[in-house]
């Protein structure tokens, strides 16, 4: 079902016992349906309610594609600086938040979590509601638009979101920094992240013990960055059409299988090598390591499962269990699903 | 509350839980607890305890579950809202013995702290690496880590850098029903709903965070800040309007007008160009590369915008005097005017203009004296409302006009509040801001966390007893000069 207005979205929640939200279907884990379990897509609940510019804020319906939203604040000179993921695949605003997804660019500025304000959603008693707010600064009632970051739909459907945006800066360079093996990529990555540089994105590779290094602001201040760094690292400037082919494959998970696995795991910069390792013991495993070695993304081919994960993580796509890892539930959460959605519509926190 | 009730038994059960030195028990400390930041307000509790451990503060909580007896956490109690004043019959848990900085990880980037740690102190534990903890409101010399995660405290550097709970990665609480949860972790990244992000600005209703995880991030390499005197307020909005559209992103925008200016200029000899009804404070900071190239777009954008006068910093002193002047503006003010409250209202940055005249034109028409001083970039306000506590209706009055300017923050598609929170001074405002439904909701989610009610009951929801106004002034540190209200 994909309803393309509130009232429909309402109708369609309570019509159906048990519900799972979805977006455009990009992270296809999230998004597959159980038996029983009727799909409410809003990715027909569409386009940008208000965008002001000079407040630094949009809202835009759930379903808005997030290449839409990209264009419209282009425009502008602004954007979202979380590069959110999967964006030429069809994603859309309410999925990413509902995902958890940040890109490259959450490493300056933070991440999805950091730039939600507000939300409209349907609870599971069909209740439209309105949580944060629509300025760049609130603290009036608890920060349910958050909740709702990486919720995977356990406690409503997004219909409605507002985010804070920034100016885009003028120019970026991207580097590609060399190291000799994933104890060295680790080394390179803390250097990198503890410097005066305000890196725009810090990430690595699995496959090679490279580091990429994105800077960003205006023209004539980024030479002597990328010349600095570059006179302390081993490594080289990628050209403009090869810089931006890296950040596609990164943002888009172009380098992952197709159709197999994909998990997103939680890591800090000490557990790299733990996590390469981890990769490396999987079959045909593929990986990118994101956010200055916060964040691991883990691809299987088809039909294989990931191995048990030390790290909490979320299975993207493929099937299994949502959740990968130590799990810590707490009494209180079931009580906050209670009140959310009180007859257990849509999926349960934890399955 | 049907649970225990007589102070005496209360004081004994916990003496006995606790041990010795665990109760406040003289008359004379206790009293120092009745207020916090938000003077106007007191009420006496049954009993204040100071806990040494996390242990004991789950002990006491869970005795409080058990019980029945209502419970506020405190740090320093420089809530402006009044979230940290007590529930009269209830019980004050101190956290201020918690104030161990567990783990300073240079390399991560992280520090995992005890509620009862200064804000200041994890930027001064942090310094010698390079690092800081980005949030800084105004108090950050007096107030708890623990405090700023119950009220999701913001500060100068907002625009840029976000407010607390965006530099919470993760924390340990004891919730209201004796459950001890722990969310998030030390990754800057995370799955699942986002437990951390929603207990921040919880104001003390869900629990007591007895452990918090935050991320550090390396101090600029370079700062510019430049003091611009404007013969107009609205010049100096149309200023700050300039400076968005431009692309700039400053670490902080701030606005301070003339009563305030006398008021720095009073307390802290601080000089502001003559002639000016308002003052900009506009700081870049980064890389300096990035710092001269921005700087450059920011004189440009200044020189066109008509200023009396524009005073960059020449060094590190002239900032930190710069500084100095907006920080104690608050306090300051407090040589002016024997009594004020201060709003934290939000509008719309492109309404900053038109807010402000309202102010001005309702100040006029009631006769009470505003001083504004507020974070421009991200339209938060800080009026402060002077009055006379010794006049009959002196605080009935000023509060009569924070309404107004409350109303007004939230008509404009605002905020009732910025980053102090609604505690027990907005509580009444909170279903202005948000409809039935929404409000039921909010209670719900409280519910779910403390189905007794005995989480810091009577702050945020419009309900429960009317703590007793009072008129006490400023509080003792504030008239010290060692906190200062923002």
């Amino acid at each position: 079902m994909s309803p393309a207005t509130l009232e429909e979205l309402v109708a369609a929640v309570r019509a159906h016992p048990r519900v799972l939200p979805v977006g455009a279907g990009t992270k296809a884990r999230l998004a597959a349906a159980g038996p029983g379990v009727t799909p409410v897509s809003t990715r027909a609940l569409r386009g940008i309610v208000e965008y002001e510019p000079d407040e630094f804020t949009f809202t835009a319906w759930a379903g808005t594609p997030l290449t839409e939203l990209a264009a419209v604040l282009a425009e502008r000179g602004q954007y979202l600086p979380f590069d959110p993921p999967l964006a030429a695949a069809g994603a859309t605003l309410g999925g990413t938040v509902a995902a958890g997804l940040s890109g490259p660019g959450r490493w300056r500025f933070g991440g999805v979590r950091d730039f939600i304000l507000g939300a409209r959603f349907v609870d599971g008693e069909g209740r439209v509601l309105r949580v944060g707010g629509k300025v760049v600064k609130n603290a009036a009632g608890f920060d349910l638009p958050k909740f709702f970051v990486g919720s995977a739909g356990c406690c409503g459907v997004l219909a409605e979101l507002t985010f804070k945006v920034f100016p885009r800066p003028a120019a970026t360079r991207t580097l590609r920094l060399t190291a000799r093996d994933a104890a060295d990529q680790v080394r390179l990555l803390r250097a990198c992240a503890g410097g005066r540089w305000e890196l725009d994105a810090l990430e690595a590779s699995v496959d090679e013990p490279a580091v990429f290094v994105r800077l960003a602001a205006g023209e004539t201040a980024l030479g002597p960055l990328v010349a600095e760094l570059l006179g302390r690292f081993p490594g080289c400037e990628l050209a403009p059409a090869e810089a931006a082919e890296r950040w596609t494959a990164v943002t888009g998970f172009t380098w992952a299988y197709a159709g197999g696995a994909l998990a997103k795991v939680l890591l800090t910069s000490g557990v790299v090598p733990a996590f390469v390792a981890w990769v490396r013991a999987q079959e045909g495993a593929r990986a990118w390591i994101g956010a200055g070695g916060n964040v691991g993304y883990l691809s299987l081919p088809l039909g294989i499962a990931p191995a048990v994960s030390p790290w909490p993580g979320v299975l993207l796509r493929g099937s299994g269990p949502r959740w990968l890892g130590p799990r810590r539930p707490a009494a209180v959460m079931k009580a906050v699903k209670r009140a959310l959605d009180p007859s257990g519509r849509f999926p349960e926190l934890e399955d | 509350m049907s649970g225990l009730s007589d102070p005496a038994r209360i004081r004994a059960e916990l003496a006995a839980l606790l041990g010795p030195g665990g109760l406040l028990a003289d008359e004379a400390p206790l009293a120092a607890y009745e207020s916090d930041g938000l003077t106007a307000f007191a009420a006496r509790p049954a009993a204040v305890i100071a806990p040494r451990t996390a242990d004991e503060v789950i002990a006491a909580v869970r005795w409080c579950h058990r019980q029945g007896v209502s419970f506020v956490a405190r740090g320093s109690g420089t809530s402006l809202s009044g979230g940290a004043l007590p529930v009269p019959g209830g019980i004050v848990i101190t956290l201020n013995r918690l104030n161990r900085i567990l783990r300073l990880d240079p390399i991560e980037r992280i520090a995992v702290v005890e509620p009862g740690v200064v804000n200041l102190a994890v930027t001064q534990a942090a310094q010698p690496y390079g690092l800081h903890y980005a949030p800084d409101p105004s108090s950050q010399s007096v107030c708890t880590i623990g405090g700023n995660v119950a009220f999701n405290a913001g500060g100068a550097h907002c625009l840029k850098y976000g407010m607390t709970s965006n530099h919470v990665l993760g924390l340990k609480a004891v919730l209201a029903t004796g459950e001890v949860v722990e969310f998030g972790g030390p990754s800057r990244e995370q799955v699942g709903p986002d437990w951390t992000g929603l207990f921040v600005g919880n104001e003390g209703l869900f629990g007591i965070a007895l452990e918090v995880t935050l991320q550090l991030l390396p101090r600029a390499e370079c700062f510019h800040t430049v003091l611009a005197g404007y013969a107009t307020l609205e010049q100096a909005g149309d200023a700050v309007a300039a400076v968005i559209a431009s692309g700039l992103l400053p670490g902080a925008i701030e606005i301070m007008e003339q009563l305030a200016l006398q008021a720095a200029t009073a307390a802290v000899h601080a000089e502001y160009p003559p002639g000016c009804e308002a003052v900009l404070i506009v700081e870049l900071e980064g890389p300096r590369e990035v710092v001269a190239a921005d700087r450059v777009r920011l004189e440009a954008i200044l020189a066109a915008s008509r200023p009396v006068e524009v005073r960059p910093a020449r060094d590190a002193a002239e900032r930190l005097a710069i500084w100095k002047g907006r920080k104690s503006a608050f306090s300051a003010v407090g040589r002016l005017s024997p009594d004020f409250i201060v709003q934290d209202g939000v509008v719309p940055r492109r309404r900053l203009g038109e807010a402000l005249r309202r102010i001005q034109a309702w100040s006029r028409e009631t006769g009470l004296r505003c001083a504004n001083v507020f974070h421009a970039g991200d339209g938060n306000l800080h009026p402060l409302i002077l009055y006379d506590g010794r006049e009959p209706d002196g605080l009935r009055r000023a509060e009569e006009l924070a309404g107004r300017i409350l109303r007004m923050c939230v008509e404009m598609g605002g905020s009732i509040t910025g980053e102090h929170g609604v505690g027990v001074e907005k509580r009444d405002y909170l279903p202005v801001m948000f409809p039935p439904g929404e409000l039921e909701l909010l209670r719900r989610v409280r519910a779910a966390f403390d189905p007794a009610g005995i989480a810091n009951p009577g702050k945020m929801f419009p309900d429960g007893a009317a703590p007793a106004l009072t008129h006490t002034g400023l509080h003792p540190l504030e008239r010290a000069g060692v906190i200062a209200r923002e």
